[in-house]
């Protein structure tokens, strides 16, 4: 991490203002806190205003929401340049690419995805590549350290990445059709990546009948041939939309009216107690 | 109340005490450089850990209370040791990490001498250092006219940023970034707007923010040291005046807890640059229509000349804001020998010395503010008017104690208020009950009504000022040891000049023929009069004046001042007058043996005495002698018709107000940059 400032003078755009979608959807955050307590929102207006514009919140975007919030401009000017989460400057209209350059991504070749980042895009991270398409920056650990090396893109991962891959992902970036997120060799999410080298054998203890169709009810270990499919409940991801805003997985799951705290918990609630089922269940063999 | 052992020594410490609080309440040292008295907790620094027993690791003792402390196995309270081996491991490894980043430079550091990490480094570190990388680099930022940032310097302890949120009322300094690149700086490098910002050098701990006018003047050791009384407004806080040789150099805060804690407004500080130009050195007549430098006693004969000829009922005296009680004794005596009681200053006769006391001082006194439940302003701009006055309001308003109504400009005083109006038609609605506000006074318990100078300047003065008085009975604020009508003064000789009851005159002085000007700048003399300028500036009152007679400012003579509570308090001498210039009441004294009515004082002893004889609560230095309620009553009575004019503070300008803020380059910078102009030619 380096000194963050805001972008040059040049590039800032004069104003800012939410679309009134996003301003509803603000002033739905802003509701969420006490009298008094409204700079608590600030983290998810800023967010949101930087989905807004492409990548980047400017000057502009600062002191309007610390208006909203009615909170000084520096204390927005606080948050805003602590969050590297935050870009301060434009990023690429099509990719922003944020190479993970922490321990366990940089022993599996997280250096090689710098290079091609700096020979494709811009020499320096931050910088805009000539066609205003492409910037890259390396980010701290992005919790997917058992794919390393990987890189980040808008809301999604590239996983198990080598300098080949990546520059793939980027031409998909570059020609409009992104990949699919996750790994990028082939195998499923974090499974070996040479199939199973355990629990080879437990497969053949049970019939074929009592085999699921998906992995979410619990079943059988998968065999190599049809293994690491994920259940549908699983591979469900969050919009994986470049453009701005988007609509984030918040607004995806929560039914249109105003969640209440206690239906978040619940669907909070339900996810991984499904989640937790499946491998306890493929142990045991089928519980229903 | 809570018994510690610390350092093997019981004590019996309030629970709501922090550590550090309880470690220096027995006596011991605890090295500290985030914390701050009066700024809130921030725990940052790690200096002032100490060693709890029982516990793994030192704790920060400033962001550790009392009562989390527990006890021993067998019910032995707490011991707490602040010199064990883990403590001063502890400090020698906090130094270690501060020194890590920060300069070398202490040689050029403005801060050299008066530095806290410079005097910890010395007693608690190491000799050395095992950090062979680079050090951090960090920009300088600029902060406006009066602070001067060296941001290498700056350890992060976030005093300035604190200071600026909760004191100063204006959140404009911050930290951005994380981690090693955290940065104090303002918005985009605004200056500050504050009028309290000269007190960031006060309290950085390091060289990271020092004094911009100041920079690279002088070393702290080669400085003389002189206690004194700031008379830029009426608070009357306590400086400590800096000089080197005949110079000032600087001027700092004292601690006086009942008036200016440990602040100063940085007219109080920054004027000094207004000491040392335009000063008049020696004595001018006007020949011609031109000003000549002249000697004394040519001076003294073309007075003696003119006021031969003229009746003593058409001669009068103004005072300046910034005279002392002494000259104004003096001057008023030379002038009852000469035959006039047309004496006064420039605030104008406003106030009735006759009506008591109580009428013109700040009855419930700045420290009393802070047991205040209800505060009312009317007609004044206290930020302005008296910016440590404020300051003290801001301490109390953020405590959640007390609520604020305004009548007349809805000014930013750094707080929330409820503004009521603009003009005395509001007043009237307040007096009648009609708006919300007269209930929050009445059920008050120690309501406040601040009544700014400027509205008894007013043409319906004494009629607002009793529709006040009356208010402040009716919502009870005089009640049993407690009188909440406080009228706020803005200038420093305003309550000795009524004490000594050099008032009531300027409508005459006004029309005299013969005027002496103590000083004053704001006052139009009738347009044949002959003017008798004895001052230190040239200023508007000496470009009018037939004769000048140079002075001495208030660094430069000892002398008496009152403060807006009625506090007595003495200014010390710091150094001498320029050139010819000589202290005020000498230059009457010697005046009036010329005009051959001698006065009776040989020395500032003497006029002292004569003083005090006439006036005995002068004598009583640094203690307020209490106004009668009863003169309130006496007030209130009076009654009077108002009319609709919308009340205005008497301060538009802050930073310009007497001849020496005039005087100053640093003063007018700040009032360019107030009023938002910018420079455009070389800064």
């Amino acid at each position: 991490m380096s000194v963050r400032r805001l972008a040059p003078k040049e590039v800032q755009p004069a104003s800012f203002a939410f679309t009134a979608e996003n301003l509803a959807w603000a002033q739905k955050q802003i509701a969420q806190y006490p009298d008094g307590r409204q700079a608590s929102a600030v983290i998810a207006i800023l967010w949101r205003a930087q989905e807004q514009m492409g990548g980047w919140v400017s000057e502009a975007a600062i002191r309007h929401v610390a208006d909203m919030l009615a909170m000084p401009y520096i204390r927005a000017l606080e948050v805003a340049t602590f969050y590297t989460m935050f870009q301060l400057q434009p990023v690429g209209k099509k990719a922003h690419v944020q190479v993970c350059g922490t321990t366990p991504c940089m022993l599996r070749g997280a250096g090689d995805l710098i290079e091609v980042c700096k020979s494709r895009i811009h020499h320096d991270a931050f910088h805009l590549s000539a066609d205003n398409d492409f910037s890259w920056e390396e980010v701290e650990c992005l919790g997917a350290c058992v794919n390393a090396p990987m890189v980040m893109i808008w809301k999604d991962t590239y996983e198990d990445l080598t300098a080949d891959s990546l520059g793939k992902v980027l031409d998909g970036f570059a020609a409009g059709t992104p990949p699919k997120p996750g790994p990028q060799h082939g195998r499923q999410f974090a499974a070996p990546a040479g199939g199973p080298t355990t629990l080879k054998d437990i497969n053949a203890l049970q019939k074929p009948a009592d085999t699921p169709t998906t992995h979410g009810g619990g079943g059988a270990a998968l065999q190599d041939a049809d293994a690491k499919r994920a259940g549908e409940s699983a591979s469900r991801r969050d919009s994986p939309a470049p453009q701005a805003p988007a609509a984030d997985a918040t607004q995806a799951d929560a039914p249109s009216g105003d969640p209440t705290p206690k239906k978040t918990n619940d669907t909070a609630g339900a996810k991984p107690g499904k989640r937790k089922t499946s491998p306890g269940g493929a142990g045991k063999g089928p519980k229903k | 109340m809570t018994i510690l052992i610390i350092d093997g020594k019981e004590i019996d410490v309030p629970a709501e005490y922090t550590l550090l609080q309880a470690c220096e309440a027995a006596g011991a040292e605890i090295p500290r450089f985030c914390y701050h008295e009066r700024l809130s907790i921030a725990g940052n620094c790690r200096m002032c850990l100490v060693e709890v027993k029982g516990g793994p690791k030192p704790v920060a003792s400033c962001a550790w209370g009392v009562r989390d402390c527990r006890p021993g196995p067998k019910g032995e309270p707490p011991e707490i040791s602040t010199r064990s081996p883990m403590v001063k491991k502890a400090r020698e490894g906090v130094m270690e990490f501060l020194l890590i980043n920060h300069p070398l430079d202490c040689p050029i550091c403005d801060q050299g001498g008066e530095c806290d990490l410079q005097d910890q480094a010395m007693g608690y570190g190491v000799d050395s250092t095992r950090f062979a990388e680079n050090k951090r680099a960090v920009e300088d930022k600029y902060l406006g006219a009066l602070v001067k940032t060296s941001m290498n310097r700056c350890i992060q302890c976030t005093r300035c940023v604190r200071f600026a949120a909760e004191v100063c009322g204006v959140p404009e300094m911050g930290a951005t970034g994380r981690g090693e690149d955290m940065e104090i700086t303002t918005f985009l490098e605004s200056a500050l707007t504050s009028e309290l910002q000269g007190n960031l050098v006060d309290i950085c701990p390091v060289g990271a923010l020092t004094s911009k006018p100041y920079a690279f003047a002088a070393r702290p050791w080669e400085l003389t040291k002189t206690q004194s009384i700031d008379v830029m407004d009426a608070v009357g806080s306590a400086i400590r005046v800096d000089t080197r040789g005949r110079e000032v150099m600087r001027i700092l805060p004292r601690v006086n807890e009942a008036v200016n804690e440990e602040w100063i407004s940085d007219k109080t500080r920054h004027v000094v640059d207004g000491l040392r130009s335009q000063r008049l050195d020696r004595p001018y007549i006007r020949e011609n229509g031109k000003l000549r430098a002249a000697s004394w006693p040519e001076a003294f004969a073309a007075i003696a000349a003119k006021v031969k000829g003229v009746d003593g009922s058409r001669i009068g005296a103004v005072a300046g804001d910034l005279a002392a009680v002494e000259e104004m004794f003096a001057l008023k005596d030379l002038l009852a020998r000469l035959g006039s009681t047309h004496v006064a200053t420039q605030i104008g006769d406003a106030f009735d010395p006759a009506a008591g006391r109580a009428s013109y001082i700040f009855n419930p006194t700045i420290a009393g503010i802070e047991q205040a439940d209800a505060l009312l302003i009317v007609g004044s701009n206290p930020r302005k008017e008296a910016a440590i006055l404020n300051a003290r309001i801001r301490k109390r308003w953020r405590s959640g104690q007390m609520k604020i109504g305004v009548i007349g400009e809805a000014a930013d005083l750094t707080y929330s208020y409820d503004h009521i109006g603009a003009g005395t038609d509001s007043l009237s609605d307040l007096v009648d009950g009609q708006h919300s506000f007269s209930d929050v006074l009445k059920n008050a318990k120690h309501p406040i009504v601040l009544v700014g100078a400027s509205v008894a300047s007013r043409p319906d003065g004494a009629a607002v000022m009793a529709m006040l008085a009356k208010l402040a009975l009716d919502i009870g604020a005089l009640g049993e040891g407690w009188n909440g009508f406080g009228v706020l003064q803005s200038a420093a000789s305003a309550v000795g000049a009524l004490d000594i009851g050099f008032a009531g005159g300027l409508r005459k002085a006004g029309e005299a023929d013969v005027l002496f000007s103590l000083g004053a700048d704001e006052i139009d003399p009738a347009a044949g009069a002959f003017v008798v300028y004895i001052g230190t500036h040239g200023d508007r009152g000496a470009h009018r004046a037939d004769v000048i007679l140079p002075g001495a400012a208030y660094t430069e003579k000892s002398g008496l001042y009152v403060n807006t509570e009625g506090r007595v308090q003495i200014a010390a001498r710091a150094g001498f007058p320029p050139g010819d210039a000589r202290e005020d009441w000498a230059v009457i004294r010697a005046l009036s043996d010329v005009l051959g009515h001698k006065l009776p004082y040989d020395s500032l002893a003497a006029l002292r005495q004569a003083i005090f004889k006439a006036v005995p609560h002068l004598i009583r230095i640094d203690a307020i002698a209490a106004g009668d309620a009863s003169s309130i009553n006496a007030l209130a009575a009076r009654g009077g018709s108002v009319d609709k004019a919308t009340f205005k503070s008497g301060v538009t300008d802050f930073y310009l107000t007497n001849p020496i803020a005039r005087a100053s380059a640093v003063m007018a910078e700040c009032a360019r940059l107030a009023s938002g102009q910018m420079l455009t030619a070389a800064e």
